[in-house]
């Protein structure tokens, strides 16, 4: 990040290095936070598995790995595009990074869209949280033995609807950066919003990464 | 400089809107320093019901059972998130911490306003709670209770989640100032005592508070779809709520404490005008406690767990009161052969190094399992706590309020009503709680409604009764400090830069604070209590 001045420099900082400096750690500690807010539900997981070990083991057989596989790959590439698009603003290419922020989107898309067919696949199984799980009997639905397989998909509800939350939440952020792109607010001498944004889309591809193997993984 | 600096942060702008919408974070503060005063009250109103319903061992003299349940549920839920904890950091902590650093702002003034309202929502979305019948469960919130009761816990734990995020904020932005934005010349090591204890705060508020927000939305999630998560009769762990929830809240012990602590070390310095006693061990102690108190939550739950925790919990407790010894020591050996005053903010000071070293004693008993087994679920932990959330913190925060007081307004509150009220604050602190040690020690049960038809009735009525006469004194010393202070605000004498001939920044500047907060670029010279080398001039006689 250069010294130079543009009109994003806020007064209260010294120089635009001190306002970058800080932009970053604030957005580290929100991370923080955020990876905190997540090992709560991690703490459930860990007990509970230890509590019912084979029902943990029958009831992730009515998760889609197929689904859930394509999924990681799908997050895994987006962050590749996120980073590129960094880059690409880094050497004032903003055509480059217009294009690989549009690709971010319609990774992150693609993985809602992933996500409602397997949600809706649970909703027809009565594969749901708490009081609300009715197994059917059906061709395409796993039977689940062992106790109380709704605390399994109580955690997986909510784990992967608080991650989901995230994702909407990354692409508002991303439909912003991709205005501000178009409108040329970006160049090698500020560039934060995207990288900050950047920052907050790995994390929410790295929680998919502990959530995958947790949850499609087992057994 | 002994004037009243004409134009300042309080009326640069006077519209609304420039209040509403500022980003100063002395203006920020200040709406902080309001809007916890208010909740305060509401705290203390509810204390007052509480003490006056236990004048006498029979129950039903002014609440009724379930009254009294909601009472002192709400008096503690509103006193620790609504008022303790925003207390010093949020309030003192805006109003201060940036001009002592010497910089113009926190890192981000736009979070820090947003971190405000969404203080207001969160409490507003508390009250909506208790105008709509109350929570009932007490402000620990344990499960199955309270995924069972039909009081209003849903709007009071979401009112908490949302809370802690304000918290949050604070945190973000004070984490980030102290690391980048301290003026030339401020190294870690030059940083006043009282950063040292925020940012220790600060770290704790980002690594805590995320625990509360989960926990309270697991909690959301267990009375909507019964997830079976914290419920017994649907595969839940009732336990591993108290642990969720104890790991937020033992940390938000020392994030009530560690600023208060802050307060102490710059008034026991300032009016002793003596270099403070060991300042990288009170700095390192509260790095200290900010690790220590992550390690000790299973203490709040000795009869819940098994006794090999309970084991390594209580002796984790123990090794907490060694940082917090080292504070108290270092702060005794300042005030040795120091050129002590005694003006108001001192008054305080001298009360929380005897009321926190009360409560931090009585907490040793409270540790020792055998002892806890006997004592715990009595009087004698209400008592504790109040010792060291009350005469510690609050009696900081109003140390803090007064030594501060003039840099915030510009003038001087009456000094003698002001030692006034710090002295009657004292006396009837101690006639509330010592009884209740008493009490609790002979077994009178806490949250009891009445205590007619006991073996030890009369007794209790007695301890009870100075107890509640005790409240009352309480009482009397804040109407007192509310009417001198604000009869101060326009009518005190004029503070001048530096009415203590005090060497931190936020007092080489005028009074009440320029907008950017100096008129020059601020110049180190010297340490922040280097009083064997410069005598700083009092701008007051």
């Amino acid at each position: 990040m250069s010294t130079e001045k543009t009109k994003y420099f806020q007064h209260h900082f010294v120089d635009p290095d001190q306002q970058y400096e800080s932009s970053k750690l604030g957005m580290w500690a929100f991370l923080v936070t955020e990876v905190l807010t997540f090992a709560g539900f991690f703490c459930a997981y860990a007990i509970f598995r230890a509590w019912n070990p084979d029902m943990f083991i029958n009831a992730h057989k009515a998760l889609d790995v197929v689904m859930g596989g394509t999924n990681t790959v799908v997050l895994i590439t987006s962050s590749l595009t996120m980073a590129l698009a960094i880059r690409y603003i880094q050497i004032n290419n903003s055509r480059a990074a217009l294009i690989n922020l549009v690709l971010t989107l319609i990774f992150a898309g693609t993985f809602l869209v992933i996500k409602y067919f397997e949600y809706e696949h649970k909703f027809h199984c009565g594969h749901l949280p708490g009081a609300l799980y009715n197994p059917h009997i059906a061709p395409d639905c796993v039977a689940i033995e062992g106790n109380n397989p709704h605390v399994f998909f109580s955690i997986y509800f909510m784990m992967t609807g608080l991650h989901g939350i995230h994702v909407i939440a990354g692409m508002a952020l991303i439909v912003w950066l991709i205005i501000r792109t178009i409108k040329g607010h970006f160049t090698p001498a500020y560039y934060t919003p995207v990288e900050m944004v950047g920052l907050f889309w790995h994390l929410v591809d790295l929680i998919w990464i502990f959530l995958f193997p947790l949850l499609y993984l087992i057994g | 400089m002994r004037e009243y600096l004409e134009k300042n942060y309080l009326n640069e702008e006077t519209t609304i809107k420039s209040w509403l919408l500022t980003l100063d974070h002395k203006r920020i503060g200040l709406m902080y320093l309001f809007a916890i005063m208010f909740f305060f009250a509401i705290g203390g109103f509810l204390a007052l019901f509480i003490r006056l319903e236990l004048l006498t061992p029979i129950g039903g003299d002014i609440l009724d059972k379930d009254t009294y349940n909601v009472f002192y549920t709400l008096h503690g839920a509103i006193m620790i998130f609504m008022f303790i904890i925003p207390s010093v950091p949020a309030a003192m902590g805006n109003l201060i911490l940036p001009v002592m650093l010497g910089t113009k702002d926190v890192a981000f003034p736009r979070l820090n306003l947003a971190s405000w309202y969404v203080y207001v929502v969160g409490s507003s979305i508390g009250i909506f709670s208790i105008v709509s019948g109350g929570v009932d469960t007490g402000w620990t919130f344990y499960t199955p209770y309270s995924s069972s009761t039909d009081t209003a816990v849903i709007s009071m734990t979401f009112a908490v989640l949302v809370l802690g995020f304000s918290s949050i904020f604070t945190g973000i932005n004070f984490i980030v100032t102290v690391h980048k934005m301290r003026a030339p010349g401020i190294t870690w090591f030059k940083m006043p005592l009282f950063i040292w204890s925020l940012y220790a705060t600060a770290l704790i508020q980002i690594l805590a508070t995320p625990v509360i927000a989960v926990t309270m939305l697991l909690l959301i999630m267990e009375r909507t779809f019964q997830v079976g998560i914290f419920d017994p009769a649907m595969g839940g762990d009732p336990v591993l709520f108290q642990h969720f929830f104890w790991f937020y809240s033992h940390p938000a012990v020392y994030i009530m404490i560690l600023p208060g602590m802050g307060i102490i070390s710059e008034i026991i310095s300032v009016f002793s005008k003596k270099k403070i006693f060991g300042y990288k061990f009170i700095a390192g102690s509260s790095m200290a406690i900010a690790l220590f108190g992550f390690l000790v939550w299973g203490h709040h739950m000795f009869t819940a767990e098994s006794e090999f925790a309970a084991l390594v919990f209580s002796i984790i407790t123990y090794l907490t009161a060694l940082p917090s010894g080292v504070k108290i020591f270092n702060w005794l050996a300042t005030l040795y052969k120091g050129k002590i005053s005694f003006e108001a903010p001192m008054l305080y000071a001298i009360n929380f190094l005897l009321l926190f070293a009360i409560g931090g004693l009585t907490g040793i008993f409270l540790g020792t399992l055998s002892v806890d087994v006997m004592l715990h679920d009595t009087y004698f932990v209400v008592a504790h706590f109040h010792y060291v959330m009350m005469g510690g913190t609050v009696i900081a925060f109003l140390g803090g309020l007064h030594y501060w007081w003039p840099k915030i307004w510009g003038r001087m509150y009456s000094e003698k009503w002001a030692r006034v009220s710090a002295i009657l604050i004292f006396f009837g602190f101690n006639l509330t709680f010592i009884p209740q040690f008493i009490m609790g020690s002979l077994g009178m049960p806490r949250r009891y409604w009445q205590y007619d038809g006991m073996l030890n009735t009369e007794l209790f009525h007695f301890y009870h009764t100075l107890s509640t006469v005790g409240s009352w004194m309480i009482a009397l010393s804040f109407i007192i400090m509310l009417i001198y202070l604000v009869h101060s605000i326009k009518n005190g004498k004029v503070a001048g830069s530096n009415p203590w001939g005090a060497l931190t920044l936020e007092w080489q500047t005028p009074s009440p604070t320029p907008a950017h907060n100096f008129l020059e670029e601020p110049k180190i010279t010297h340490g922040p209590y280097a009083y064997d080398e410069v005598e700083a001039e009092r701008t007051i006689d």
